[in-house]
């Protein structure tokens, strides 16, 4: 079976997590523009992965016990993973990750100040279950529900996101000793960049958000999966005075908020927020984090690029789906030389592998200590700034835990491989034809090719066996998946 | 204008592919050599170190004015003295251990070491630190560009980096540094055993070795990972070793106990990287005890282990440690019981080679005094950074330090060897 056209295998690349076999299928005939549509516009497909957990002909969860996505990170990853492999709306996974990246926000210390169960719930807490929990929903879920959506929607609904409060402090941020954590990060990493704002605007937006803090619900208890932290405005702790900032902070272009009385203090945090929101360089800064992220690492943004972009924001109110959609069907996207320009982040590389080898028996759990070797363990990323993509994503180590999990998974498919391949096996040719169409790296230089033939050369006699055939997929998967043109997606 | 993290990473990529792969036969030759090396192990405080509570000023009264629920009460410091200026000083009780190297004449405490202009964001300031320079925080590392000024072919293990992901301070032109968090793990896996196995494995050499000329992205994660296959059977060397104290069970030390490991096996590594995290206490921080209290556990007991298993192999006096933070913390506490990001902070150096003592002087927290900045908020710096790092290229390393640090920064340099 032929493999698709370059064209759409890079938009399933960049937008998804890669083509599965049945992908394959479904996309031969589609065209570029078609699948940007079904990407970008995934709202007309129902969001129906959760409720196909379990079932035999998808990936299987890990358990020790009762499956508790909701309560427990380790359940909450898997599922992520689970989504990743088998959803029916791939960019708004990619999405959630992205956001989930760039407002960085770890597990651990929310679980150190609240427990672990009321910290997976603030993680990853997904409402509309079978048996719904009370309080709001999880971090992961807001970036999911709000992927494609206004960013400054997005970036209010962040700054009272509970676990947002506890990971930047702002739930104890009072009007006595403002404290900048919040203030500083929501300018430096979250909208603007380090460049464009001053040591005198962290003080001003740290004031800004004094009160909002959060509250526990009635009865709490911090092993009760019904007990909740939510967001509060406390108006006693809010500062009243005016704050002035190095930009436009307040309708009409003032760069002054007036003083407020403590029942409408409120509007300081939303003023400061849309202002960051709105502002021209934060167009840019998430234009320049898209360029990485959909189009290429390895040359520096076209500045054209990041004006257009910017602009679309700019004119759509902030909201993203124009702007992806602007993204994915530009010519700078669309260039072939772009292709296979971007170093594949280790829960893409994972979820892709498993897409493309098989995931017959394969249990998710056991991805996660490799995903946490490779670098980027869910939930977890190493501080407020993200991780640090590109080639920062490869050392020794992490490459080592890359190929290794190459070789986890190419054994547990070995079976569903030799089975699947069947008449393709009859050669060394066909075979190692077949998985490359299933595979797909970069553009392979003669030296690797050789290899991959010597290899399957050395095999000697060749019989087709299934046994032989296991082996020998099962050794293919595993030097393709570890290739380094593997890694340039 | 700086350049955003994100873009400047990519200058590291076309050249760290070149070094990585030395042939194996230099093995032998860095053990020769390394046995009796000089090992730097470089410590990083990720998070913004409180300075001010690891060194605290116990008689300034400022300090307890500006700190009414962090500050170490004076009854619980480790008095180390008094510095130049006349401030005692007394470290924090979690640093037992630190203080044991200190009485031992093995520990010096350089204050207030930074630059002017400090930056407070994370990141940046992190990137300053690595790369000693405040303006440029792009390109290679020190650490990187010391490795550059050694005689080629350089060994694989010259630099060994305990931490998964690979700092600023070790990116090089020419030099690749492995990145080994874990030899337990630091292995390689096949599905399959036996002859399969073996020919998956010569494959695996004959495709990484692609240099891609044309293609230095490819060639970059093709150096990668001839780096892993490279070190993989030295590496596995230090697996065995058996320390001769127990480390405690943190992460911390457990890098501390690897990084022993490969000095006393003579693996030939002259620096190492070691990192431990959680050091930006916003709130809640603690004073004697608490998260901060914690955090000084973990780095006291741990540095104490280090010391002791080095020495009682008589290696200590081939090995120096450098304990650094990207930037200190605000002066007063906040309202979340915290401290904020701040300016001037402090290192530690300790080793068998160290002129241990307390070097620079304390600032005075008394708002509007000169040894203050940003409204008196935070502590302004005395001592450069870079001439700490001078002194541990010129005298720990023996390399010129003009060169690596495109300056001289002997002068003023405190003289901890």
């Amino acid at each position: 079976m032929p493999r698709l056209s370059p064209e759409i295998d890079h938009l399933l690349r960049r937008a998804g997590f890669g083509a599965s076999a049945a992908d394959a299928d479904q996309f031969r005939a589609t065209s570029a523009d078609a699948l940007v549509s079904h990407f970008v516009d995934y709202e007309g497909r129902p969001d129906d992965v959760d409720a196909r957990i379990g079932r035999p002909d998808h990936a299987r969860i890990s358990l020790d016990d009762a499956f508790s996505p909701d309560t427990d990170i380790d359940d909450a990853r898997q599922r992520w993973l689970f989504r990743m492999i088998h959803t029916r709306r791939p960019l708004q996974e990619k999405m959630a990750m992205f956001w989930h990246n760039h407002f960085a926000t770890a597990y651990r210390k929310i679980a150190a100040a609240a427990g672990e169960l009321q910290a997976a719930k603030m993680m990853a807490y997904t409402p509309g279950q079978a048996r719904p929990l009370r309080g709001p929903q999880g971090q992961i879920e807001l970036f999911r529900q709000q992927a494609l959506d206004r960013f400054s929607d997005l970036l209010v609904q962040v700054a009272q996101d509970p676990a947002m409060l506890i990971w930047l402090d702002g739930r104890s941020n009072v009007k006595s000793r403002p404290q900048e954590n919040w203030g500083r990060e929501v300018m430096e990493l979250f909208t603007l960049g380090v460049d464009f704002y001053t040591e005198s605007d962290v003080r001003a937006a740290s004031r800004a958000f004094t009160g909002w803090n959060l509250r526990r619900s009635q009865g709490f208890r911090d092993d009760d999966p019904q007990s909740y932290y939510e967001f509060f405005y406390d108006a006693e702790q809010h500062d009243t005075d005016a704050k002035t900032f190095s930009f436009p902070v307040a309708p009409g272009g003032s760069h002054t908020i007036p003083a407020r009385g403590p029942s409408s203090g409120l509007q300081d945090g939303l003023d400061v927020l849309m202002a960051l929101a709105t502002h021209p360089e934060t167009a840019r800064r998430l234009a320049r984090k898209f360029w990485g992220f959909f189009v290429c690492e390895t040359r520096d943004p076209d500045p054209a690029f990041v004006e257009s972009t910017a602009s679309v924001y700019l004119r759509n109110g902030t909201a993203i789906r124009p702007v992806i959609r602007h993204i994915l069907t530009s010519s700078w996207f669309t260039d072939a030389a772009v292709r296979h320009t971007r170093y594949s982040w280790p829960a893409e590389f994972v979820a892709r592998a498993i897409r493309e080898v098989g995931w017959q028996n394969f249990e998710l759990g056991d991805v996660l200590t490799p995903l946490a070797s490779m670098g980027m363990p869910l939930f977890e990323p190493p501080n407020v700034g993200g991780w640090e993509t590109g080639p920062a994503w490869y050392s020794t180590a992490t490459m080592l835990a890359r190929t290794n999990f190459a070789a986890t998974l190419a054994a547990s498919q070995r079976e569903f491989l030799a089975v699947s391949l069947g008449a393709d096996g009859g050669t060394r040719d066909a075979l190692l034809g077949a998985m490359l169409d299933r595979v797909t790296t970069a553009p392979l230089d003669r030296a690797p090719r050789e290899a991959l033939q010597a290899y399957l050369q050395a095999a000697g006699s060749w019989t087709g066996s299934p046994s032989q055939l296991g082996t020998r997929a099962a050794g293919l998967a595993r030097l393709l998946v570890g290739a380094s043109e593997y890694q340039l997606v | 204008m700086k350049v955003s993290r994100r873009l400047f990473i990519r200058d590291g990529v076309a050249t760290v592919t070149l070094g990585l792969a030395a042939p194996s036969f230099l093995g032998a030759i860095a053990r020769a050599q390394g046995a009796h090396g000089r090992h730097l192990v470089v410590v990083y405080l990720g998070g913004g170190n409180d300075a001010l509570n690891t060194l605290v000023p116990y008689q300034d009264q400022a300090y307890y004015d500006r700190r009414p629920t962090i500050a170490v009460p004076a009854g619980q410091v480790l008095q180390v003295g008094t510095d130049a200026g006349g401030h005692a000083l007394g470290l924090h009780p979690g640093l037992g251990g630190l203080r044991n190297v200190f009485n031992e004449g093995r520990l010096a405490l350089v204050q207030r070491t930074g630059y002017a202009d400090s930056s407070r964001s994370h990141f940046e300031a992190a990137e300053i630190w690595n790369t000693a320079d405040p303006t440029l925080s792009i390109g290679p590392g020190w650490l990187g560009r010391y490795l550059d000024t050694l005689p080629r072919p350089l060994d694989a293990l010259t630099a060994w980096n305990t931490a998964s992901e690979t700092p600023r301070a070790l990116y090089a032109e020419r030099s690749g540094v492995p990145a080994i968090p874990n030899v337990a793990t630091y292995a390689y896996a096949s599905p399959n055993r036996g002859s399969a196995a073996r020919e998956e494995r010569t494959a695996v050499e004959a495709m990484v070795a692609n240099p891609a000329p044309d293609r230095p992205h490819l060639a970059f994660v093709n150096g990668t990972s001839r780096g892993a296959l490279e070190t993989l059977d030295r590496v596995a060397t230090v697996r065995s070793y058996a320390p001769t104290v127990g480390y405690p069970n943190t992460g911390f030390a457990r890098s501390l106990q690897t990084v022993a490991g490969a000095i006393a096996g003579g693996v030939g590594t002259k620096v190492f990287w070691v990192v431990t995290g959680g050091y930006d206490t916003h709130s809640q921080q603690g004073a004697g005890d608490g998260t901060y209290g914690a955090l000084m556990g973990t780095l006291g007991d741990g540095l104490w282990a280090f010391y002791q298993d080095v020495r009682n192999q008589g290696l200590a006096a081939d090995t120096s440690v450098v304990v650094f933070s990207e930037f200190g913390r605000r002066i007063s506490e906040n309202g979340s019981r915290g401290t904020d990001h701040g300016a001037a902070g402090l290192m530690m150096v300790l080793g068998g080679g160290v002129r241990g003592g307390l070097y620079g002087s304390a600032a005075s927290l008394t708002p509007g005094h000169p040894t203050l900045e940003n409204d008196s908020g935070d502590v302004r710096y005395e001592v450069d950074f870079r001439s700490v790092y001078a002194r541990l290229l010129d005298q720990w390393l023996g390399v010129d330090s003009t060169s690596i640090l495109h300056g001289d920064y002997r002068s003023g340099a405190p003289a901890i060897f």
